[in-house]
């Protein structure tokens, strides 16, 4: 069944087991459904607002998998649905956030979706202004430094958000004090409608890394094992005590920025066909096929899988009771 | 009980928190080997090492939003931004971020920060080291804002600062360092935030004050008072949240009001405490309620002429309370 020795499967040589290689694709999947799902609902009228991981899944969830859920922290941002999945969020939770329902994990419905934080998940609240959770990434490494804890802070963000001095006194924090802390930038080449060649000036987001004397590295975002690698290895010199990684993952958009987007005025069709067909989701897929671990008919039954939980999870979400309208005066303060 | 200066209060109350709690520690530009360009934090470097008294690249945003990050994993952060007029660079840290924290996350995640800036004028600082910036955070629910005028109230209420479980600015009139000197326990204490001081009761006028002004405004009572006029002076010592109920008092124990603060008039805190009284306290009113304020231009010029003619003095303040009391 299994391919010989000599051709060993790459994930193997990444020291990964099969059912870890199909765990990766499990909240690939995971993430892309709840996605769609979410669109649907919002298309339909029931839930205000999407903001998208489709493009993304492979760079969030390669990423997110060679971190720790259990010692480190992550500050996502708003496309970051793989990485919270894989940090042990659900699709109910996810649900309950786009129908704003009080029981809503990250906000008790107070924030759109895509506006991730649980502190039982090591998921550190965040907001919409970009990048204001990079400098935090970088307070819970000093943080835990102090308190002579191991672990990795790891932070991510688009490219457009590389550009914000939040990100750069950030990075040159992290550099003076050598801290514990990754740098993900998920480069989907547009901030909304704005192309790369206009955000950017260097040739990649990761050279900007040489200025702040940590290593800077561009790894291909489709492919989870690139990323799970990329990653792994920035863990390890973090917690030998080397400081920080900027990695760059290169990804693609699938999907306009946001529901109450129109991508058609900034990108041509052609070009988002052609992202399309490098979809993780399909790549990754004939991997694990290719690999003889996965089967179409496995597929099958995981994809229906999914559905199911996500109905449940839609069914509970869109039942579930708002807050009281009082709610809205609690918790500005301890109380 | 020994008689201490306000900047030695101020250091106190951190070196005594330091000492008691190992999270507490102290980040910002020269506060470590320099010890501060006022020498706020003289000494906490040589007692408690570099690891936590942290000379930060000249970077606000990183300051506040480090300590930020360092307060929602558990430490007690004292964040100092070297002048107010330079927290600019880290509002959107301190508005969006910190004074939300606790509100967004449905009180899952919470931000116990202290941002210590100097503010205010009279100090030849010219544009950039002269202003006053209460006014642009007492707005933020989420934040709190304490803006002390004696040693006394300085440390106590900065220890409570640190112990506060919520982001709160602490904004030292930098005139006050060395000009104010009073009695102040060696052992720590606390003061609570939210709650103004009388300075003294009187009969013919309230004035409500903050900062380096209720100092004047003291002097200048107790000048008044020899020519028959009896002033209830009010001490608000905190900015956010108000203290809703001493002012009402403060109000109607006279019903003569006079509001005064060092920065514009254009809604600053006297334009909230004006609001206050005229909601709650009209019909005990016996004047139009009166502000004496800086001027609203952008700040104070360094042209002594100039800056003389934007800050209040002993004499402005004299010439206001005199006008209310003959009304």
């Amino acid at each position: 069944m299994r391919k010989g020795v000599t051709t060993m499967s790459r994930h193997t040589e990444l020291g990964l087991s099969d059912a870890d290689a199909i765990r990766m694709y499990r909240y690939m999947l995971l993430a892309r459904t709840i996605d769609e799902r979410m669109w649907l609902l919002n298309r339909s009228g029931k839930i205000p607002f999407v903001i998208s991981c489709q493009g993304h899944e492979a760079a969030q969830v390669g990423a997110a998998f060679a971190l720790d859920p259990t010692r480190d922290y992550v500050l996502p941002y708003y496309r970051d649905l793989g990485v919270t999945l894989t940090f042990g969020q659900t699709a109910r939770d996810v649900m309950l956030s786009g129908f704003a329902k009080k029981e809503d994990p990250n906000s008790g419905g107070r924030q759109m979706p895509g506006h991730f934080g649980s502190r039982d998940k090591h998921i550190v609240t965040g907001s919409s202004p970009v990048s204001t959770q990079i400098p935090h990434a970088v307070g819970v490494a000093l943080a835990a430094n102090m308190q002579g804890t191991k672990l990795v802070a790891y932070t991510s963000f688009g490219e457009g958000s590389s550009n914000q001095g939040d990100f750069h006194e950030a990075c040159n924090f992290a550099g003076i004090h050598k801290l514990p802390v990754i740098f993900f930038c998920e480069n989907n080449k547009y901030a909304i409608s704005v192309p790369y060649q206009k955000e950017v000036a260097s040739l990649h987001v990761a050279d900007r890394a040489a200025g702040y004397g940590f290593p800077g590295v561009v790894v291909d975002g489709n492919d989870p094992l690139a990323v799970y690698e990329a990653v792994r290895e920035a863990v390890e010199r973090a917690l030998r005590g080397e400081g920080s990684t900027l990695i760059e993952a290169v990804v693609y958009r699938l999907v306009p920025h946001s529901s109450d987007d129109d991508d058609r005025v900034y990108r041509s069709r052609e070009e988002v066909e052609a992202a399309k067909r490098k979809d993780p989701l399909i790549t990754y897929r004939a991997y694990l096929i290719e690999s003889e671990i996965w089967t179409g008919a496995q597929d099958q039954a995981l994809r229906q899988e999914l559905l199911d939980e996500i109905n449940q999870a839609t069914a509970y979400a869109e039942s579930a009771p708002y807050s009281d309208p009082e709610e809205a005066l609690r918790f500005v303060y301890a109380e | 009980m020994a008689t201490k200066l306000y900047i030695e209060a101020i250091r106190e109350a951190m070196t005594q928190e330091m000492r008691a709690d190992a999270n507490v520690f102290v980040m910002g530009e020269d506060v470590g080997v320099r010890g501060g360009v006022f020498r706020a934090t003289q000494g906490l470097y040589e007692e408690f090492g570099e690891a936590r008294v942290i000379d930060a690249p000249l970077a606000e945003s990183a300051i506040a939003g480090v300590a930020i990050g360092a307060a929602a994993y558990g430490m007690k952060p004292i964040a100092e931004i070297q002048f107010a007029d330079f927290i600019m660079p880290a509002i959107n840290q301190i508005v969006s971020e910190a004074a939300k924290m606790r509100y967004r996350s449905n009180n899952d995640w919470h931000c116990p920060l202290v941002v210590r800036a100097p503010y205010g004028g009279g100090v030849h600082g010219a544009l950039y080291h002269s202003q006053s910036v209460e006014a642009m955070f007492y707005h933020v629910p989420g934040l709190k804002v304490v803006t002390p005028s004696t040693a006394y109230d300085a440390k106590g209420l900065l220890i409570e600062a640190i112990r506060d479980p919520d982001p709160v600015l602490f904004f030292e009139h930098k005139g006050l360092y060395r000009m104010v000197k009073d009695e102040v326990p060696d052992e720590a204490y606390t003061l609570p935030i939210g709650k103004a001081a009388i300075r003294r009761t009187g009969d013919d006028i309230t004035v409500i004050t903050y900062g380096l002004m209720a100092h004047y405004a003291l002097e200048v009572a107790e000048e008044l008072e020899k020519d028959g006029i009896s002033t209830y002076l009010l001490d608000l010592r905190t900015v956010a949240p108000l203290d809703k109920a001493a002012i009402l008092a403060a109000a109607r124990a006279t019903g003569k009001v006079l509001v005064i603060h060092e920065d514009n008039k254009t809604g600053g805190v006297g334009a909230e405490v004006s609001a206050i009284i005229a909601e709650e306290a009209l019909f005990d009113l016996d004047a139009p309620i009166m502000r004496l304020c800086g001027p609203d231009i952008p700040a104070m010029p360094f042209s002594p002429t100039m800056e003389r003619f934007y800050m209040l003095n002993p004499e402005k303040v004299a010439n206001a309370m005199r006008q209310l009391a003959a009304f």
